[in-house]
């Protein structure tokens, strides 16, 4: 898909609020690919964390906001611990994911997840994911 | 009105409260509740027992200069000069239906019907703003690891004034979830009282149909006289095995 | 001085096969621990935005348990409560900023700087207890069984709290070879089970899940070792859907590492509460007789 990148079309703000949430400069990607190659969910990914990481960059919050990356990142950190520039990629994920959850905006809603399913759960999953997924 | 009324009345410094924002003097012996009405306020809410035990008069006031939230029941807190205040009555919280008679009181039921129960973040707002002082912080860690009893024994004075949960990062009904647990805790997971069944065995075998009838077809005098002058009364330093010597109703 | 122990939720309810078996095993082997009398969930995952500390108040408060009665160690069981306290411990020693923030937040409570020390299990018997140490005391040590470590993530990740070398770890590795398993490396030992997406994107972590039981059984592994009750959820209780899923996937025993540590110490099988894992992890221990019989 060809992507315009103009000065219109860059999200600054967006961009600033994820460097400001992660703490990552972003800007020192360069773009290896090791992450994409480590994650282990990336056959589950919209958009790999190289590209992510390209599109933000370029300030593109729409593609971001529309993929499923950041919510199907199970925060395993390998992305992180290998990334050559040292950039905590899992910490970028977090704030992706925090800018939408901020809005009062959950990603699954605690109130309907069928009763058996809960019994079923072991209190760390359901901690975790309500940590990371609901606002 | 009596004149020892209009003399303590007179007596009384009066100080300076804030109820809504709105500036009221009033007599610095009063609790919160009195002063409201002092000034005006007619309860048709808000008020219940007017003895600290129903939950229904939880207010939140500040202090000057003073970041702290401060919590109490207006029935029982005294006023302080310059304080700001607002009753929180009722605070809307998610309570979940349940045919109590189909649990079995396991946790994972508590679980099911509560799961914001793990959004929790222990942030300890709701021990802070709780007017009984419950650990209520406490009570959810316990509920989250599953310990019911634990549960319902840190949650003990509980009235349900819901401030706990208008204080909640986690968005929470603490004291509902806490209910529940005291409720399975009650019906479950506690020893059943053996010498009750033996008691209610003894009036069904008609153990006491005598004592009864005797009592029930007395007339007003005859009552009154069995009250104050046949009854025999429990001597004030009596020990732990004192029994009254009239014990054919025991 | 006893340690203080950190359990975490789970192991109170669906993980108490990794409580019990830990508690019976330490007492074995002369580790003094004693539970927190007061201690609240620590999130299980760490806060990861810079400016989120309301997430991180949770652990710290669970380190301020072990201060305030004048300990300098806790010990954990779960891997997640082990990263989440680590961490927040290590924001809390070196990160003066945030500390200052937590301290006056928690205004109740006393001050902490980082003084207690989180340890688990594993690295305490790698360095404190000692392997050779650990080898006296075995009764039956899991002689001709295939075991493969499967560390996960919160063990090894990220370095600041990572017990052992994130990409080439051998601390389970040593850990079943001091026990007297045949140690069988596998590629995904480090991979990720999905973790909480089993809550969010349950297909997602029921692949990766595949992904790790295959790798290990591809290698010839007769069964994993691990050490959370997330990644025993997914890999374990879950392995039936996995089984119904995927053509020629096959059945892999589960078991927490303290189980295996307890059971080679000659702890009683019931003790370790196999009725809480996959059948097939007390019938293996029969197999091989390292156990003399199934608990009823
Ligand atoms: S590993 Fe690091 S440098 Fe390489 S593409 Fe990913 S983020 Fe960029
Ligand atoms: S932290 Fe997320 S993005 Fe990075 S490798 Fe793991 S799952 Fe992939
Ligand atoms: S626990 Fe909550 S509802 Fe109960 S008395 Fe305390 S603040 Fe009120
Ligand atoms: S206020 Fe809510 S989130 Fe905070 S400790 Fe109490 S129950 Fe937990
Ligand atoms: S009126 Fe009942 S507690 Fe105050």
């Amino acid at each position: 898909m060809i992507r315009k990148i103009s000065p219109r079309t860059i999200n600054d703000d967006f961009r600033r609020k994820v460097k400001e949430i992660s703490g990552q400069d972003i800007q020192q990607c360069f773009q290896c690919g090791t992450c994409s190659a480590s994650c282990p969910m990336g056959r589950m990914l919209d958009l790999l964390p190289r590209k992510l990481m390209s599109l933000l960059q370029f300030g593109q919050s729409d593609a971001i906001a529309a993929a499923n990356t950041a919510w199907v990142c199970a925060s395993c950190h390998t992305c992180m611990v290998r990334c050559p520039r040292g950039i905590d990629i899992t910490k970028v994920m977090e704030a992706i994911r925090q800018l939408t959850l901020r809005q009062n905006i959950n990603r699954i809603n605690p109130s309907e997840i069928p009763a058996e399913e809960v019994n079923d759960m072991p209190q760390i999953a359901m901690v975790s994911g309500f940590r990371k997924l609901t606002s | 009105m009596s004149t020892t009324t209009e003399q303590t009345a007179v007596e009384a410094k009066m100080i300076p409260i804030y109820v809504m924002g709105k500036k009221y003097e009033v007599p610095e012996t009063l609790t919160i509740m009195k002063a409201l009405e002092y000034a005006g306020y007619k309860y048709i809410r808000g008020c219940g027992c007017r003895g600290g035990v129903c939950g229904a008069c939880s207010t939140v006031y500040r202090k000057p200069g003073d970041y702290k939230i401060y919590t109490g029941l207006a029935c029982q807190t005294v006023v302080e000069p310059e304080m700001y205040l607002t009753q929180l009555p009722f605070y809307p919280a998610n309570r979940a239906t349940y045919d109590f008679h189909a649990l079995e009181g396991n946790p994972e039921e508590i679980f099911g019907l509560y799961p914001e129960l793990f959004r929790c973040v222990a942030c300890n707002a709701c021990s802070k703003v709780c007017p009984m002082d419950v650990e209520v912080m406490d009570y959810i860690a316990a509920l989250k690891r599953g310990d019911i009893a634990a549960a319902a024994q840190i949650s003990f004075d509980c009235i349900q004034c819901g401030l706990c949960a208008s204080r909640c990062m986690g968005e929470l009904p603490q004291y509902h979830i806490g209910q529940l647990a005291r409720r399975i805790n009650g019906a479950y997971l506690t020893p059943r009282a053996e010498h009750l069944a033996t008691m209610v065995a003894n009036i069904e075998a008609g153990r006491y149909t005598e004592c009864l009838n005797k009592l029930k077809s007395a007339d007003e005098d005859e009552l009154k006289r069995l009250y104050t002058e046949e009854r025999e009364l429990e001597p004030a330093q009596a020990g732990e095995d004192w029994t009254p010597k009239e014990n054919v109703c025991l | 001085m006893s340690i203080a122990y950190y359990p975490g939720c789970t192991l109170k309810t669906k993980g108490k096969n990794l409580e019990k078996s830990a508690l019976a095993a330490m007492e074995v082997l002369g580790i003094d621990v004693e539970e927190l009398p007061r201690w609240n969930c620590c999130g299980a995952v760490y806060s990861l935005a810079d400016d989120d500390l309301i997430h991180v108040v949770a652990p710290v408060r669970d380190l301020v348990r072990v201060a305030e009665r004048g300990q300098d160690t806790v010990i954990t069981l779960c891997s997640m409560c082990y990263n989440t306290l680590a961490r927040a411990n290590d924001l809390m020693k070196n990160d003066e900023e945030k500390r200052k923030t937590i301290n006056d937040f928690m205004d109740e409570e006393p001050d902490y700087s980082g003084e207690v020390r989180v340890v688990h299990l594993l690295d305490y018997l790698r360095d404190e207890y000692g392997w050779d140490k650990l080898k006296e005391k075995l009764k039956s040590p899991l002689n001709g069984m295939k075991v493969a470590p499967y560390y996960g993530c919160t063990l090894l990740r990220p370095k600041e709290v990572a017990l052992d070398h994130p990409d080439r770890p051998v601390l389970m590795h040593e850990f079943l070879e001091t026990l007297g398993a045949d140690v069988v490396d596998f590629p995904n030992a480090m991979e990720c089970c999905g973790s909480y997406q089993v809550l969010g994107n349950p297909d997602a972590a029921v692949e990766v899940s595949h992904e790790i039981l295959s790798g290990a059984a591809e290698k010839g592994a007769e069964a994993l070792a691990l050490t959370c009750p997330l990644c025993d959820f997914n890999l374990g209780k879950r392995q039936d859907i996995i089984l119904e899923k995927y053509e020629g996937a096959s059945e892999v025993p589960i078991y927490y590492f303290t189980q295996l540590l307890a059971v080679a110490l000659g702890v009683a099988p019931e003790e370790c509460h196999f009725e809480l894992n996959r059948d097939s992890a007390a019938q293996l221990l029969k197999d091989k007789n390292i156990i003399s019989a199934v608990p009823a």
